[in-house]
């Protein structure tokens, strides 16, 4: 009696492991390095950002699809008209993974978190408008209100990077209000992220959101070898991949590739116009000169560049805004046309004259300058080939230097010790405060002639004012005639001669559903918490 | 061991007059991109197909080769010449100025010489031809490559001071530069001589690693090390046989170079 018990219970315990084995469904993808921190406020890097925005809960979303913004764990807000001050009122009766309810008292507690000075948050500096204090007010359990000192544009958008953390919690920073929170960290190996089962979101059947049980984070630089795991099935997406990549998955498995079209990438190749620069005074002369900018841009064949470098998963770059960007982008502005005649045109205009296939200043001095680039971007040093080849058909002599990354940052920001360079930018907001520290002539990142005291020239004057006068108006409407003035000025002058903008590329298995892979990042992962597994809906039907 | 080191010898003859006549054996230019057929198979045009940027694969080799082929032996001999220098004369004085010089020699291994390559090449002026770099590539693996070879050349030299002929000349009143010149050099010969042909080897290695990693030879002067950069991914190497044979190449003038140099030792 005794055995025909316990064989019925191995049995009964075997059916209930099967059927929960077959129920419990998994995601897989890799990281590309490891989380530094689980700190929401501390995010700086991709991996560490996937994690928040696959775990943290946020106030407001921006859709990936659709670029609008939507609510998360508020259902309303508004922000003053003075700029200063944005209100929320919050979904009622939430709680974190952990089960501490959440209250507007949290996210008081964020965002004083987030602009403590002390903690050096990267997330905070986006909100930094001007000296003094931000207050968070808790109006009500639900409601609550955050005043900074200063108007800040695009104010609500600014929210989608800020994952509410609980005041309360023990778990601290790994009590969240997302769709997933971190059961397993395997340093190093990989991370699993389990279903939470507090989540607010439901589906249009009432169906509480994610739908995937467990992602499984695997921790893999290699891409070669995220590719292979991805063609066996090992991994269910490649979130980002690039042309040769997806040339590859193309051929072996068509179905699974996914070009989103134009991201909001560029690459681009600048020349170094810093007074102080140690390189001889005519060069200068010649890359300060905007007809010499503008003729080395009509000399470069981009379409060849998407088409040959890119293996056509590229298209030639207009300006500063991708016309992913479909609310900032400038859609009057058309690329550069590739027109070697009216490149020398313009050269012969400048005092440059072409003698036996070899292009000279009005000084005599032949035309003859360096590009360098990162060493192991074959993108990149395929683009400095091409551009090589096409700069020799109007006389000039283009010499490609490929060097590594810590060298080549040295020459472009510290010693300045270099004549042109080809590097791309990597955008992730939509907004043109993002790019602020780029195109204001005082800032570090405006490449060409970077941190001036005073613009060198009338025309990074005028960005700058441009630039200020669309960070303090609150009309989207405004900003956006003061910001397609500042992609015409660039366009005219070219201080960046932007080459191409690179497509969206990703691969991702059969057996994932809903999948809709965007432009904007997280390329694919952006709705995971509506992904479903094929087995999930087979069992399902 | 004959037919094999004949057999290496016309291989090489073959390779090197191939390459003295690039300019004519090549259907193109090196540089030459052909844009519309890039990434193209073998045809009657191109032979071994065009590379990511339309350039003909087989001219590319031809010149590549002919880069390789030309300065890896120079590197060689620059750095077998400061080894037998360094080595010798610390193995013939021996004493505190061997220690020290050996001391030296051992510190300079335990460099991370790649890296060295990589900071080297990275503080050089930007402004030079891809001849002039080139020429600047091999000529620091060569200033860099010699610490190996000079120990083994500076343990020969030991033993050699200490030979009962060196003793007998030294008996007879030969002075310092006769027992370098009439007695040590020529006793060395054949240490230095095999060091020299076992870097050659290495010394292409070292290129092409450094193509590898996009340090070496600069664009669009093509090198070994170039040439082997596209089969540096998976996606790749697709069924594109034809890739794999600027490899085939490298591996088969390496080979070619130990066998004579094998084949040179036998004797000693």
């Amino acid at each position: 009696m005794k055995k025909h018990c316990f064989a019925s219970l191995t049995f009964v315990l075997l059916i209930l492991s099967s059927a929960f084995a077959q129920s419990a469904s998994q995601l897989r993808f890799c990281l590309r390095s490891e989380p530094k921190t689980f700190n929401p406020l501390l995010v700086e890097e991709d991996a560490s950002d996937t994690v928040r925005y696959l775990t943290g809960g946020v106030l407001v979303r921006v859709n990936r699809q659709t670029q609008k913004l939507e609510p998360g764990l508020a259902t309303s807000w508004k922000v003053s008209k003075d700029g200063r001050t944005i209100t929320f009122n919050l979904r009622p009766n939430l709680k974190f993974s952990d089960g501490t309810p959440f209250s507007a008292e949290d996210v008081a507690y964020t965002v004083r978190q987030m602009m403590d000075p002390n903690l050096h948050s990267p997330v905070g500096d986006t909100f930094r408008s001007g000296d003094g204090n931000t207050e968070a007010k808790v109006l009500s359990a639900n409601k609550v209100t955050i005043t900074f000192p200063a108007p800040i544009a695009g104010l609500d958008r600014l929210f989608d990077q800020v994952a509410i953390m609980s005041a309360k919690s023990p778990k601290k920073e790994m009590a969240v209000l997302g769709p997933y929170y971190v059961a397993e960290n395997k340093a190093g190996s990989y991370l699993v992220l389990q279903r939470n089962l507090n989540y607010w979101k439901h589906d249009a059947s009432g169906r509480q959101l994610p739908y995937v049980d467990s992602v499984r984070l695997d921790i893999q630089q290699n891409r070669d070898l995220e590719l292979l795991k991805f063609l066996r099935g090992e991994v269910d997406f490649v979130n980002s991949i690039d042309a040769e990549y997806f040339d590859k998955v193309t051929a072996e498995k068509p179905a699974l590739a996914h070009d989103a079209g134009p991201s909001l990438d560029s690459e681009h190749v600048w020349f170094n116009q810093v007074p102080a620069a140690p390189i001889p005074d005519y060069k200068k002369a010649w890359f300060t000169s905007t007809s010499f900018r503008r003729a080395v841009s009509e000399s470069i064949n981009r379409e060849d560049l998407a088409r040959v470098a890119f293996r056509g998963h590229a298209r030639p770059a207009v300006g500063i805004v991708s016309p992913a960007n479909q609310f900032w982008f400038n859609s009057r502005l058309q690329p550069h046309p590739f027109d070697q005649k009216s490149a020398l045109q313009r050269l012969e205009r400048d005092g440059f004259k072409l003698q036996d296939g070899v292009l000279r200043d009005r000084t005599g001095h032949a035309v003859e300058f360096s590009i360098i680039t990162n060493a192991g971007n074959k993108y990149r040093e395929r683009m400095a080939t091409m551009i090589q080849q096409d700069l020799a058909g109007v006389g000039m002599k283009v010499n490609v230097v490929t060097l590594d990354f810590p060298s080549l940052i040295e020459r472009i920001t510290r010693n300045f010790n270099y004549e042109a360079c080809l590097l791309g930018l990597v955008n992730t907001e939509l907004d043109p405060a993002s790019v602020m520290n780029v195109w204001v002539s005082s800032a570090e990142n405006h490449q060409w002639n970077p941190s001036q005291k005073t613009p060198a020239t009338a025309w990074e004057a005028e960005i700058d004012r441009l630039m200020r006068a669309q960070a303090s108006t609150l009309s989207d409407k405004e900003r956006k005639q003061y910001f397609d003035r500042v992609q015409e000025i660039a366009w005219e002058q070219e201080p960046f001669i932007y080459l191409v903008i690179k497509d969206a590329l990703s691969a991702v298995s059969a057996s994932v559903q809903n999948a809709h892979p965007v432009v904007l990042r997280p390329q694919v992962f952006w709705n995971l918490e509506q992904f479903e597994m094929a087995q999930q809906v087979a069992e399902k039907k | 061991m004959k037919r094999a080191r004949t057999f290496a010898i016309a291989f090489l003859a073959l390779v090197t007059l191939a390459c003295v006549f690039a300019g004519i054996v090549a259907p193109s230019g090196y540089a030459h991109q052909f844009r519309d057929i890039p990434g193209a198979g073998p045809s009657r045009q191109h032979w071994l197909g065009t590379d990511d940027l339309g350039r003909d694969r087989f001219s590319r080799m031809l010149y590549g080769t002919r880069v390789s082929l030309l300065l890896a032996p120079t590197a060689a001999l620059l750095s077998s010449l400061l080894a037998a220098m360094i080595g010798g004369t610390a193995g013939f004085a021996g004493g505190w100025y061997q220690r020290v010089v050996m001391t030296a020699t051992d510190l300079f291994l335990s460099l991370p010489w790649l890296f060295l390559l990589i900071t080297v090449r990275a503080l050089l002026p930007l402004n030079v031809s891809p001849i002039t770099s080139v020429v600047i590539t091999f000529t620091l693996l060569g200033c860099l490559g010699w610490a190996a070879a000079a120990r083994v050349v500076c343990a020969d030299a030991r033993a050699l001071r200490n030979s009962d002929f060196i003793l007998l000349a030294r008996a007879s009143g030969a002075n310092g530069f006769r027992l370098l010149h009439r007695h040590l050099i020529p006793n060395l010969m054949p240490v230095v001589f095999a060091q020299f042909w076992l870097s050659i080897p290495v010394f292409i290695l070292a290129e092409a690693n450094l193509g590898i990693l996009g340090l070496g030879v600069a664009e669009p002067l093509p090198s070994w090390g170039s040439l082997l950069r596209e089969l540096e991914s998976y996606s790749s190497m697709s069924s594109s046989v034809w890739q794999f044979i600027p490899l085939l190449l490298l591996i088969a003038v390496v080979s070619c170079f130990h066998l004579l140099m094998t084949d040179r030792e036998l004797p000693v």
